[in-house]
């Protein structure tokens, strides 16, 4: 067994990733909602442990306003928040981009409120979708701990300059001990380069950073930060395919499970993927044809390798962890649809909207999810049909 | 797979118990989660927490509905929360209680195999609190070797600092005098 292998809460092993990523400054609300991370860094900062600035500020919104001037300068800074924090820190969230801050933001997804709840769900990332900075969702402890190396290489290179968002689920992940894989020291020198701005404010060399946009440079701005966030995409493959080569573990836009032959695939993002593999080897061994389309990247959206994987699929069963009120269901489930629109065969998509804000969702659920859109086979269903799962009556 | 379920009041160490059984599991080389009944944290109020083990990797992530053991912290969650819920027929129930299998089983009406032991009274004498949680994890292995008892002494270390040595007493009485009756027909 490694030595480098520890049972530790996911939380606390994120925030020792962030720790060896020798982040310069961290800038936080600390109490609800916020979870383990941040309070170890603190803790760790506080002994001495990492030379780092941990600023408590007094919401989220200073959170991240602290963040982005302290990128600005060419600190490598990170944050974490969960729901409504990530809710009174949206405007502040959407700016880091456009001024091209590769700050890192660990999202322990939880559901908004309304009713008030602090369980797990993806509300709260779905209400920033179109944010721009580059989101990617994690499965477990490790992934998570992986990601934030990840995180940090791919948004501070000079290509790409954008921030980064690392999704984990709240309470499934953040308060589960698990074991994970440590990085050594020297695996995290080689993966991770010193953070180099490629601007960055200092009085040496003055420049203006988020300016006014008048009309007439607007457009233009927001074109340059759209395609940055697309060929973000280049650098994403390549640090991912440099982590495997470093760890053994390979990741990869939209991962799959069986899916090969399959007739009807899962989609999913996050924490129930897991769970969802066991139903997938469950109705394999009724030799049922099923397999699993985990999404990882979900921004820059993976058009490409969604389409390469699905395109022999007749039947898509999307998990989604929200709702987009009046709208097409869930948020993945109308961006499955959107990307697979323009195909000449498109598999029939149906929507399951499950686990809202902690709702345990079982083995026995998926599968009779599966049975249920089975009987669906040859039946039109509309872009905008969707099922809230389980909803007593 | 094996998968516990744990019962005991906030502020017992039903969590941390929990904890401490994932983390002698990894040392081994096997896998383990462990997990709290998500929610605001209330002391004094019944709670559960969970652990998986096993020798591949763990792919559930769901609340343990079928536990093949049962572990409770306290005595009197025994009369107020279904503790057998859901418990596989060949599962196990541990329990801290000052009476006996025979009387627990005829109390509840189940045919489980059964530990017992007085943990509050040994937390008592070797803690000073009526803190179970390092005490019921003796029993606990007692009625079934999840992992090797020595396997925990570690976690222990590192969770208790000054007082691990009383708190590996409390483990070790409890493993001993943990009485376990098989299951009934």
């Amino acid at each position: 067994m490694s030595k480098n292998r520890k049972g530790i809460e996911v939380s606390i092993g994120a925030a020792d990733a962030v720790a060896m990523a020798d982040v310069d400054v961290i800038a936080a609300y600390p109490i609800t909602p916020q979870t383990h991370i941040v309070e170890h860094l603190s803790e760790v900062v506080a002994r001495g442990d990492l030379d780092a600035e941990y600023i408590p500020v007094e919401s989220e919104h200073s959170a991240m306003s602290v963040c982005c001037g302290a990128s600005a300068v060419g600190a490598r800074t990170f944050t974490c928040t969960s729901s409504q924090g990530l809710a009174l820190m949206n405007e502040i969230v959407f700016i880091a981009p456009c001024m091209r801050l590769p700050i890192v933001m660990i999202l322990a997804n939880r559901s908004l409120s309304g009713p008030l709840s602090i369980w797990n769900d993806h509300s709260d990332v779905m209400s920033i979708r179109d944010c721009g900075w580059i989101q990617v969702f994690t499965e477990n402890g490790q992934e998570a701990f992986d990601h934030v190396f990840f995180a940090f290489r791919v948004g501070e290179s000079p290509d790409v300059s954008l921030p980064v968002i690392v999704n984990m689920d709240g309470f499934i992940l953040t308060h589960v001990i698990e074991a994970i894989e440590y990085w050594t020291p020297e695996m995290v020198r080689q993966y991770l380069p010193e953070f180099k701005p490629v601007n960055r404010l200092h009085p040496d060399k003055p420049v203006t950073m988020g300016a006014f946009g008048m009309p007439n440079i607007f457009t233009e701005a927001k074109m340059a930060q759209n395609e940055a966030l697309l060929d973000s995409k280049e650098e994403i493959l390549k640090a991912w395919k440099e982590m495997g080569d470093i760890t053994g573990r390979y990741y990869k836009p939209v991962e799959t499970y069986h899916a090969e032959d399959a007739e009807t695939v899962f989609l999913t993002m996050g924490s129930l993927s897991e769970t969802v593999s066991i139903v997938v080897d469950q109705l394999r061994a009724r030799g049922e044809k099923v397999g699993q389309i985990r999404l990882r990247l979900w921004r820059p959206f993976p058009f490409e390798e969604l389409r390469n994987e699905v395109k022999h699929v007749k039947s898509i069963i999307v998990l989604d962890r929200a709702i987009s009120y009046g709208g097409p269901g869930g948020p993945v489930a109308g961006e499955i649809r959107a990307a697979l629109y323009s195909e000449k065969n498109k598999p029939l998509v149906t929507n399951f909207v499950a686990g809202l804000a902690g709702r345990d969702v079982t083995v026995n659920n998926y599968i009779d999810m599966y049975e249920k859109t089975q009987k669906l086979a040859g039946s039109r269903v509309r872009q905008e049909d969707y099922t809230i799962y389980g909803v007593r009556e | 797979m094996i998968e516990i379920r744990l019962h005991g009041r906030g502020g017992q160490g039903a969590v941390t118990s929990a904890e401490l059984l994932a983390l002698a599991a990894i040392q081994e080389g096997k896998y383990a989660q462990a997990f709290p009944s998500f929610g605001p944290e209330r002391r004094g109020a019944p709670v559960v927490s969970f652990c998986r083990i096993d020798d591949e990797p763990i792919r559930l992530r769901t609340n343990i509905t079928n536990p093949d053991l049962v572990m409770v912290l306290d005595p009197s969650v025994l009369r107020l929360v279904n503790v057998l819920s859901g418990l596989k027929e060949d599962g196990i129930l541990v329990t801290n209680t000052k009476y006996s299998g025979e009387q627990i089983r005829k109390e509840l009406g189940i045919f489980h195999s059964l530990g017992t032991v007085n943990a509050t009274k040994i937390a008592q004498e070797e803690l000073g609190v009526p803190i179970t949680n390092t005490t019921m994890l003796g029993s606990l292995l007692k009625a079934r070797q999840i992992v090797d008892p020595d396997s925990l002494i570690e976690p222990l270390k590192k969770r208790f600092r000054r007082v691990v040595e009383r708190n590996i007493r409390a483990f070790k009485r409890a493993y001993e005098e943990t009485i376990v009756i098989p299951k009934q027909g």
